[in-house]
């Protein structure tokens, strides 16, 4: 058996506790902690604004935060725009963005296996503007390919609303050869990264996305903070949709003026804590290498998956997965009725539809099961579940399921 | 009786296999509430006729776990022939229940109270109570 170096940085894990639920959220290394902490202990002073000591540098660690999340995906400082997580990211795309270019007629394109937050940005837009929201048609496998993105896109599209990973599969499109596609028709692509930025490096510049989101919380980071990655030249095009303290530049009583992209994004207090602890998330990262974790966890992952493929009357619906997610159901058991077996067996997976409903649609299940193998799960997390895989089986077929 | 063992009882096994007054009707009498969750996909239909006070029928179609699909079929079974009155008090006494909350012990929930187990299932209430929402609500 492999040691695991990492999940003793991860203090939630305890009691035997088996979490394999890192693609809802992942867990929060002691030094994402710590560096919250140390916000809220030393200095818990609001930024941009005071002119004493604490302030100041409360201020000049958010303003670092914001260069070391520029460093980390290739961007530049002033296209990076904190906001409170992916969904608020997109939304902030499609309503200062997709408001303001798309007209009647218009197309956007997105496809079935977008997580909601993808999708339902770009549905509302749709219908405010009058714009058409067409669908990708997906391969068998539930993927996303060139030759049906090709056959999809037209002149008149204008928005490709893209998952980088789906969140149900794993499935990681080819993002490169999609946008430069899309680029060519004049249409502008919005990349929905929570499901990447965790598991690999993320490099915006090479990928000539026009806008890539992603959230704190998945990336071993805070909840409540997240990124908007933007082209500059397009970010500054954009209005704010957000008024108040901190973005305005000038007040009078009948005119106003906000400040330079990115701040005029960012009205009333931003979560600071959370800021200092997202940079701390990506030092960590960098401090291991995503090479390191690749290897780590698709060695386990295919561990797990031989395992899981030895048992009867479980149904998989990825055989692979490029982030090492599995989705599954125990044949004939609603996933709400397995996942009560497994909380009590104190191993974390999710249940449900996953905020994908047209995923499942497009797979003809009502919901299922699903895992992530990631940096701080370990070859007896995974003995443990297998067998509980295997127990729950017994359990729910002696039942009458 | 271990949570689980608690929790899926034979009754409830019984229900979830052979749904009682499955099915919806085509008739004016009968109003309809649909109640969908979306995070977990259960949906749920329940018909109910009421006249003179009394809940004349209940129809109902429900897919989704084990539990919501029994807790229907109990409700449905419990309900029909009560007077409102007495329908909605077994709804107030059982949606307690299921969410560990005191609850008026005189009120006889018949079959349903095998659904006591749900309260060590805090996830699961919605499985339990769905259905009877819909119910409640389609009385009010």
């Amino acid at each position: 058996m492999k040691k695991n170096p990492w999940v003793k940085d991860f203090p939630q894990i305890q009691d035997g506790y088996r979490y394999f639920d890192s693609a809802a959220t992942s867990l929060k290394p002691k030094v994402v902690i710590d560096q919250m902490n140390d916000y809220n202990l030393r200095l818990s002073a609001n930024i941009h604004r005071g002119m004493y000591a604490q302030s100041q540098e409360a201020t000049e660690i958010y303003e670092e935060a914001r260069r070391v999340v520029a460093d980390f995906i290739h961007g530049r400082e002033d296209e990076i725009v904190f906001t409170r997580g992916t969904t608020a990211s997109l939304n902030l795309v499609a309503r200062a963005f997709g408001m303001a270019i798309l007209n009647e007629g218009d197309e956007i394109l997105s496809d079935e296996a977008e997580h909601h937050s993808s999708i339902l940005p770009w549905l509302n837009v749709s219908h405010q503007r009058k714009a058409n929201l067409s669908y990708i048609p997906l391969s068998k496998e539930g993927k996303l390919t060139i030759e049906s993105f090709k056959e999809s896109i037209s002149n008149r599209t204008k928005i490709v609303a893209i998952h980088h990973v789906s969140n149900v599969m794993g499935y990681q499109a080819l993002l490169k050869d999609m946008i430069d596609i899309a680029h060519e028709h004049g249409a502008y692509v919005v990349v929905d990264g929570a499901q990447a930025i965790q598991h690999m490096p993320v490099n915006v510049k090479n990928l000539d996305a026009d806008f890539y989101a992603f959230s704190g919380h998945k990336m071993l980071g805070p909840t409540g903070i997240g990124v908007l990655y933007g082209k500059f030249d397009l970010l500054d095009k954009m209005n704010p949709i957000e008024y108040g303290g901190d973005m305005a530049l000038d007040v009078m009583k009948h005119q106003f003026s906000w400040k330079e992209t990115p701040i005029k994004f960012e009205a009333g207090t931003m979560p600071i804590a959370e800021a200092f602890g997202l940079k701390a998330a990506i030092e960590y990262f960098q401090s291991i290498g995503f090479k390191h974790i690749h290897t780590y966890t698709e060695t386990l992952y295919n561990y797990l998956m031989k395992k899981l493929n030895q048992i009867e009357d479980v149904d998989i619906y990825n055989q692979s997965s490029d982030t090492f997610i599995f989705t599954f159901n125990l044949k004939n058991v609603p996933s709400h009725d397995a996942i009560s077996y497994f909380s009590e067996k104190n191993i974390a997976l999710r249940s449900g539809q996953h905020c994908a409903k047209l995923m499942h649609d497009f797979l003809g299940i009502n919901s299922s099961l699903r895992g992530t193998i990631y940096l701080y799960n370990t070859y007896e997390d995974v003995d443990v579940l297998v067998e509980e895989i295997k127990a729950a089986v017994s359990y729910f077929k002696a039942l009458g399921f | 009786m271990n949570n689980l063992d608690h929790l899926y009882r034979e009754i409830i096994m019984e229900h979830y296999k052979n749904p009682r007054n499955q099915g919806l009707v085509e008739d004016e009498k009968y109003t309809a509430n649909r109640i969908k969750n979306p995070s977990c996909g259960d949906d749920i239909t329940i018909q109910v006729w009421v006249e003179d006070g009394l809940v004349k029928d209940i129809r109902q179609v429900a897919t989704g776990c084990s539990i919501s699909v029994a807790s229907a079929s109990v409700l449905s079974e419990i309900v029909k022939g009560k007077t409102v009155e007495d329908a909605k008090k077994i709804v107030e006494a059982y949606i307690n229940m299921v969410t560990n909350k005191p609850f008026d012990e005189s009120v006889d929930l018949e079959e349903a109270a095998v659904f006591s187990g749900v309260k060590k299932f805090p996830a699961r209430i919605k499985c339990a109570s769905i259905a009877w929402v819909a119910f409640k609500d389609s009385l009010e």
